[in-house]
Parts: C-alpha cells; sequence; structure tokens
C-alpha cells in the first residue's frame, strides 16, 4: 500500500480540488492520499467529493493556527 | 436491479452524473468560469462535458485560449491587464493548465460546426489535440439529456 502526498498550499479555485482528484485517480485501492493546503473553501469541499465517489476520509488536521490543513484519504 | 447496500447504490449513482456546459462567450473570464465549473465536476467524480459554439469557438484556436477580452470594464484591454494582473497575484491557474487539467480527468470537448463554417474556421486552425467531436446542436442535444446540470455561458 502506498502513501501520496500532495502539496497544494497556496493554490486557490479549483487547483486544490482538482490535483486531489487525480491523485485519487493514480492511486490504487487501499493507498493512502494525504493533501495539504491552505485554501479555506477547499477543506470542506475536498471531503465533498471524496464522499461523493465513495473514498474514506480518514482525518481532517489544522496546522499552522489553523491557515493550513492537511486531509487524509483512503483511496 | 442494484445492490440491497443503500450506500453502495447512492455511490454508483453519483459516479454517473455528468455536467454539459455550452460556451457561447470568447471572453476571458467566462472562459474561466467554464473551465473552472468543468474541472469542479470532474474533480468532485462527475463526467463534463464542453459544447464550444460562436464566440467560445474563437478560444479554440491556436494560441488564442487566454486571448479574449473582459466581458465588463475592458476599457480597450487596460481592465483586462489589470484583471490578469490580480489573478497572478490570487495565484489562479492558467487557462492552459485548467485545459489540461480538463482533458487529464477525462473531460469531453465538442466543436460546433456551423460556427466553423460561419467563421470561415478550418480544423487545422484549432487545437484538434483537445477536441473530441465536431457537431451541432443534436451533439449538444445528445451530450444534455442525460446530465444533472446543464449551464449556458
Amino acid at each position: 500500500m502506498a502513501e501520496v502526498e500532495i502539496d497544494v498550499r497556496g493554490q486557490t479555485c479549483p487547483v486544490p480540488l482538482v490535483e486531489c482528484r487525480k491523485a485519487l485517480k493514480k492511486a490504487s485501492p487501499g493507498d493512502l492520499v494525504i493533501v495539504k493546503g491552505t485554501h479555506p473553501a477547499s477543506r470542506k469541499e475536498i471531503p465533498m467529493a471524496c464522499e461523493a465517489m465513495g473514498f474514506e476520509v480518514l482525518d481532517i488536521e489544522d496546522k499552522e493556527g489553523g491557515k493550513e490543513w492537511e486531509i487524509k484519504i483512503r483511496r | 436491479m442494484g445492490d440491497k447496500d443503500p450506500e453502495i447504490n447512492r455511490k454508483r449513482s453519483r459516479m454517473g452524473e455528468k455536467t454539459v456546459i455550452i460556451l457561447h462567450s470568447g471572453d476571458m473570464d467566462k472562459v474561466y468560469s467554464a473551465l473552472i465549473i468543468a474541472n469542479g465536476a470532474l474533480a468532485m467524480g462527475m463526467e463534463a462535458s464542453i459544447y464550444f459554439t460562436f464566440w467560445g469557438l474563437m478560444r479554440l484556436k491556436k494560441g488564442e485560449l487566454d486571448k479574449g477580452p473582459l466581458s465588463k470594464m475592458n476599457m480597450l484591454g487596460l481592465g483586462r491587464h489589470m484583471i490578469k494582473q490580480r489573478m497572478d497575484k490570487a495565484n489562479v491557474a492558467s487557462l492552459e493548465r485548467l485545459m489540461n487539467d480538463f482533458k487529464e480527468l477525462g473531460g469531453k470537448i465538442i466543436a460546433c460546426e456551423m460556427t466553423m463554417e460561419i467563421m470561415g474556421l478550418s480544423k487545422e486552425e484549432l487545437r484538434t489535440e483537445w477536441i473530441d467531436e465536431w457537431g451541432a446542436v443534436g451533439s449538444y442535444i445528445q451530450e444534455a439529456r442525460d446530465a444533472n446540470v446543464t449551464l449556458f455561458i
């Protein structure tokens, strides 16, 4: 099982969502995809997208005093 | 029909959803709207197609994707220049990048043949590597008849 990390800190709409989808597309079932970002709307929209596609969000963590977030997804 | 587990059925149905956009405008800001929405749809597990027609089709000419004017306050290109600078500052992705992402995620592009005839365009003048289908109104309707979201921009 592989672990993929994508860094979209500083990126804005729709890049975090799109990069997350690209990573999930390339990953194999069971792989862990970790998305690091700063765009506020993507923090809630990435989990919405994962839910719609049937991927499990394992964890959402706020960092740097709420300026950054990290979302862990199981492909 | 279908699975006994409602959760699995729901996921299955979501994956089959589709967004179809008609891009009639060639204005830079509206091309952004179309590509951002279409990429968002793909990123959220839907299928997505964009039907390029009239002024929108001009943006498929080689080297013209980001050459459209601003829909309001263009002021002979001055307003457009200012907005471009602000977009760079906000780190907004280029149209070329959005188009490449759209294609990579399986987005479909349909080019309007009647517009080509009216504008005197040949296929050689267009970015054919992006275009999946050449069609008319029937292609749009066929594409949109099972779509959940369809927009005219």
